[in-house]
């Protein structure tokens, strides 16, 4: 009878598994930052007093966040090339997963803003700040610390979703773990070890939200 | 084809969509509450195995948990069938998260209420079911609202354990006709339509819990 657990594959496999680690971190840093700019793009938009721009975009945010990113990424992976866009499955990942956390991160954003007293923009006003300049330097500032555990949050999600982008055949941990399974029909040591690396590096990545969120507010509280 | 043909041929997929859904939140729900609810007795040792099982779920991807359920499983002679994995992992994983609304939503719940039952004599159960749920259930309706609609947005993942849902329906389509723009179009359209009701009705049900508003 096979054994179930065999730590001396799992030896073997683990070097494997943890070269493609730089992959799946990698591409939740970058769609991280996507996110994180399309979002403050898209929470700024939203406040527009132009009601059919607000429309048109809550709408978008609508559709984007009520269809799966599965379908999302099939779609930037196996349309646009039919448009002339032919795109890497890192740069597809990275672009489907960004957007459709943008989505998310704006609503975050929004939060912080409407938590601005009215007070502030009105002090703005009166200073004679331009319209950029009491968004960058009045509103963004004082929006973005209190909302700064939330956007972490966002981040560790994101990097959870990230396996999802192995359908469009970036080859990250899980895909890793899958074609070493199928090689050598012992699924159960790699699909454990990616389990483990997610949840440590998940723990290790919160850990860090949390001093950075304390950092911040120390530095920005009033 | 056109696209109201590519759609009505993805709509085979659409019951079993629906089932995995309906399965999945069912065992979401009643794992949030049971566990969290236990999280919030004095009991040690039932916390911390229940503190586990919401990390580990929490801690790591669905997407892995399924091929975990899925691959692993056969090892211990658990023959588990697509669908049942489906529901497992997403049912598990969602639990997970439903737990940690339903435990600070009963954390929220005022002090005072506390004592007040205490000062009628009203303890246990009966305090749980009349007094702390109804007024926790009302914060918990706009969480429950969101992870509803992550759970059908999560549903398309069970298309890489061979279950024949909407998105696989999809890819068999594009592999047959590679009509790519139609297929994936239509099929964003769907997922758009399915949680509709679903957004819809929380909304409501959300409304009319909120008569229970202390």
């Amino acid at each position: 009878m096979k054994k179930i657990w065999s730590w001396s594959f799992a030896a073997e496999i683990f070097p494997d598994i943890l070269k493609c680690l730089p992959v799946t971190v990698g591409s939740t840093l970058v769609a991280f930052v996507v996110a994180a700019l399309v979002g403050l793009v898209l929470a700024v938009l939203l406040q527009t007093k132009i009601q059919w721009l607000r429309k048109i975009l809550l709408v978008l945010v609508d559709l984007i966040r009520s269809t799966p990113l599965l379908v999302q990424l099939y779609v930037i992976y196996y349309v646009l090339p039919n448009y002339g866009l032919l795109l890497t499955p890192f740069v597809t990942g990275v672009i489907g997963l960004g957007i459709h956390y943008s989505t998310y991160l704006s609503e975050v954003y929004r939060s912080g803003i409407d938590a601005i007293p009215k007070g502030q923009w009105e002090a703005a006003d009166c200073l004679g700040l331009t319209k950029l300049q009491t968004w960058l330097k009045v509103v963004i500032p004082e929006a973005i610390p209190p909302i700064l555990p939330v956007i972490g949050n966002y981040l560790i999600t994101m990097f959870k979703e990230t396996p999802i982008l192995s359908a469009i055949s970036l080859i990250e941990i899980l895909q890793e773990a899958k074609i070493l399974g199928s090689r050598s029909f012992r699924y159960i040591e790699g699909f454990t070890i990616v389990g483990v690396l997610f949840m440590a590096v998940s723990l290790v990545a919160s850990f860090i939200v949390v001093r950075v969120t304390t950092i911040v507010t120390r530095k920005y509280s009033m | 084809m056109s696209i109201v043909e590519v759609g009505t041929f993805l709509l085979k997929g659409l019951g079993t969509t629906l089932a995995t859904v309906v399965a999945a939140t069912l065992l979401a729900l009643l794992l949030a509450f049971l566990v969290g609810i236990l999280r919030t007795t004095r009991w040690k040792i039932l916390n911390a195995i229940l503190a586990i099982y919401v990390e580990v779920f929490r801690g790591s991807s669905v997407l892995v948990q399924l091929f975990w359920i899925y691959f692993v499983f056969p090892f211990f002679n658990i023959q588990l069938s697509a669908y049942v994995t489906a529901v497992l992992a997403i049912g598990l994983n969602y639990g997970a998260y439903g737990s940690e609304v339903v435990r600070s939503a009963i954390r929220s719940v005022p002090k005072t209420q506390l004592e007040a039952c205490a000062a009628l004599n009203i303890n246990g159960f009966l305090r749980m079911r009349r007094v702390v749920l109804p007024q926790a259930i009302v914060v918990m309706m706009p969480s429950f609202g969101n992870l509803q609609i992550e759970l059908i947005k999560a549903t398309s993942l069970v298309s890489m354990v061979t279950l024949s849902d909407l998105t696989y329906y999809a890819t068999v389509l594009n592999n047959r006709t590679m009509q790519t723009t139609t297929i994936y179009l239509a099929l964003l359209i769907i997922y758009y339509l399915v949680t509709r009701p679903f957004a819809f009705g929380t909304k409501k049900l959300e409304k009319k819990l909120s008569i229970w508003r202390a």
